[in-house]
């Protein structure tokens, strides 16, 4: 298998979808003769011309709002937000309309899209290169919601995500982009939406993580380890549908949580795993349930590293959870 | 046959004053006139008709308190009726909410019309909306969105998407003056104009925004002008006269659908009702601005157009106006008695697949629904 990187296997799978589906079009800012500022969709239009990846005018919510009435006429666009802080001006195209079009026509008018975001602090980006915006769509019925953290998971989840009717948010998590490196099959696979990946067995806490942080959960259990405390790190890699089975059979085990976003910590999906948790295994816990988060503060340029949960802080988290 | 004439790309002096083709002495102008038959003529005439009675009697049942809320499109037939007509059967319509004779023309029945009013369990949209907010899959109409403006993109996607796959459609918009205010509005045209889709931008400028005047939606001398600054063809036309909507939107139509791209058109209109159910005009316009409307009112005009041809007679519109109200009053009857959704639906169409969260939820509501019947029995 090839070892790739996380842009890469994202062009992997887009560059596969379209041999396959001829009604994929990926449209966006700069992703056609550049092939993406990230560079995830290099070299497609060379392939597939400039009919199927094209390069729009400045603006989100033409992006948007022109993949839906695609979408609706019976074409895949797979549109490409250059980060996820951009994406507000489409704000309305994606909760009221892509979201709302199969409900609200009562199934007359689905709307299947995939729009990618590279999303996430640690690239010294500031507040608008940094955000995680992901309890917005998390909020927003109609949508689903996939968070790779590693190549091989983000081109079969991305390949499985193209194949939904339904409107998809894949959020990238860009501060891994390179750095996150590992073995690709080759060819065709999906991951079905809405199954996590237990990333590290474990017996005596719960670490919950998805995107980025599942890095941070992974580096954060080797500490405990040699501290001698044996955690198990789940990688959600779906937020809507969520693996909720395996959450729980987890927390059956361990009786103890800890769980890692890198969004602010108000109305953040680690309050929803927490009350989720709290509904379904409530008697199985022996401590409560902690969470490791940002700050509910816009994301800082010169205090990222303090923003963000490092594994120190997932660490102390640990702790405090087994010690109680 | 002569045809309006766009500004091409927006270029030139504009005229001021609108297109037209019916005249003061209600004849049309033999150079403008277009080519239909009798038949044709009396069909515009019976939809405009048809749109405004179902209209008033819907507005009235608002006001008895048998429907919920209602926007009637009186004043606005012509604009609506005649730009419909306009297309084909195959092109998409990206409607604002106030388009119903558009809908009329397309051949949805008043019995759809009325099942979506009442939200019952045989409004094709399930009850998800509130009155008006049409969605007709098998006419081409898509789904209306209450915040205006999003439709504008979305219909150039559609013609776009339509344009890559060579097929022979066209995608026509409807919005108000106020929705040019939205930013939509640019992102729209600005998209349609690169890429040069098959799109038609109906501005319905009826002079009104709930409260808001045409005067502060823009420092523009019009709307159409607008177009200039996309690129795109613009036209300014008298959209109280259905002869000259139609001879604009062929234009436009048949000018898409051989690859010559986007185009603006103006129809200068009125809203002579409220904005709904839920306003009262008199709080913020001069009556005397209805009135002098109310003289350019679209059916009365086409009336006395086709009175002078013979093709109109009392006799005529007392029958239409008969069996109108009596096939109105019984599709309201019928939509009244029909039996709303279930709660089990509630959960439907979310997504594809419902989902086990949502699976879980929906077996929370029933059963929650089903203690509360025990608790009554």
């Amino acid at each position: 298998m090839p070892t790739m990187n996380i842009i890469q296997a994202v062009n992997d799978a887009l560059r596969l979808q379209m041999r396959l589906d001829e009604r994929v079009i990926v449209l966006g800012e700069d992703v056609g003769k550049f092939g993406g500022v990230f560079r995830a969709t290099q070299g497609l239009q060379e392939e597939f011309g400039q009919d199927r990846v094209v390069d729009t005018p400045l603006s989100e919510a033409g992006i948007i709002g022109t993949a839906i009435g695609m979408a609706l006429y019976g074409m895949r666009p797979v549109p490409e937000i250059q980060f996820a802080d951009f994406v507000y001006p489409a704000f309305d195209q994606i909760v009221n309309e892509l979201a709302k079009y199969r409900y609200r026509s009562g199934g007359q008018y689905p709307c299947p899209m995939v729009i990618r975001m590279p999303y996430g602090g640690g690239i010294k980006g500031g507040h608008y290169h940094s955000q995680s915006n992901e309890s917005y769509w998390v909020h927003t019925p109609g949508l689903k919601v996939v968070i790779p953290s590693n190549p091989e998971d983000a081109k079969g989840l991305l390949l499985a995500a193209m194949r939904q009717d339904d409107p998809v948010i894949f959020m990238e998590p860009k501060r891994v982009y390179r750095a996150a490196k590992g073995e690709v099959p080759e060819g065709d696979y999906t991951i079905e939406l809405g199954k996590a990946r237990i990333a590290r067995p474990g017996s005596q806490v719960t670490v919950l993580a998805y995107g980025a942080m599942t890095h941070i959960a992974l580096e954060a259990a080797r500490k405990a380890e040699a501290e001698g405390v044996d955690a198990e790190v789940i990688d959600l890699r779906s937020l809507v549908p969520l693996d909720i089975d395996t959450i729980i059979a987890s927390v059956q085990k361990t009786g103890r949580v800890v769980i890692v976003q890198e969004a602010p910590r108000t109305g953040g999906f680690a309050g929803e795993l927490m009350a989720l948790i709290n509904e379904r295994a409530f008697l199985h816990l022996e401590a409560p349930m902690l969470r490791v988060t940002g700050w509910d503060t816009p994301f800082p340029y010169t205090l990222d590293l303090e923003y963000l949960p490092s594994a120190e802080r997932v660490l102390d988290g640990i702790r405090k959870t087994v010690r109680f | 046959m002569s045809l309006v004439e766009f500004k091409v790309g927006g270029a030139g002096a504009w005229p001021t004053a609108p297109f037209t083709v019916l005249r003061e002495d209600d004849t049309a102008d033999p150079a403008t006139m277009p080519d239909l038959s009798d038949e044709d003529l009396r069909a515009l005439y019976r939809t405009m008709v048809l749109t405004r009675a179902f209209d008033q009697r819907m507005f009235m049942l608002q006001r008895q308190g048998r429907l919920g809320f209602y926007l009637a499109s009186t004043g606005e037939e012509a604009a609506t009726v005649g730009s419909a007509f306009a297309l084909e059967p195959q092109d998409w319509v990206f409607p604002c909410y106030r388009e119903q004779g558009c809908y009329l023309w397309r051949g949805v029945t008043i019995q759809e019309l009325a099942h979506q009013c009442y939200g019952n369990a045989l409004d094709v949209t399930k009850g998800r909306q509130m009155p008006v907010h049409y969605s007709f899959r098998h006419k081409n109409i898509v789904s209306i969105s209450s915040p205006l403006t999003v439709q504008l993109p979305q219909a150039v996607g559609t013609a776009w998407a339509a344009k890559l796959r060579k097929d022979p459609v066209v995608t026509l918009t409807y919005f108000g003056e106020g929705a040019s205010s939205q930013g939509d509005f640019h992102v729209g045209l600005n998209f349609a104009g690169v890429y040069k889709t098959p799109t038609i931008f109906f501005l319905r400028n009826n002079g009104w925004a709930i409260s808001t005047p045409r005067s502060v939606q823009t420092a523009s001398e019009n709307f159409a002008m607008k177009a200039s600054a996309y690129g795109i063809d613009g036209v300014l036309v008298d959209g109280n006269d259905i002869l000259a909507v139609i001879v604009a939107t062929r234009k436009a139509a048949e000018k898409a659908r051989q690859g010559g791209g986007p185009t603006l058109i103006e129809a200068l209109t009125y809203r002579v009702g409220s904005h709904s159910t839920s306003d009262d005009p008199s709080a913020y316009r001069d009556e005397t601005e209805v009135k002098e409307w109310e003289r350019k009112d679209p059916i009365q005009r086409f009336q006395r157009f086709l009175a002078k041809r013979g093709l109109w007679t009392l006799e005529w519109e007392a029958e239409l106006q008969e069996t109108y109200k009596a096939q109105i009053l019984e599709a309201i009857e019928i939509a009244e008695k029909s039996p709303l959704p279930g709660p089990e639906t509630l959960f439907d169409d979310v997504f594809a697949d419902t989902p086990a969260f949502l699976l879980e939820q929906r077996a929370e509501l029933l059963s929650h629904l089903d203690s509360l019947k025990e608790a009554r029995s």
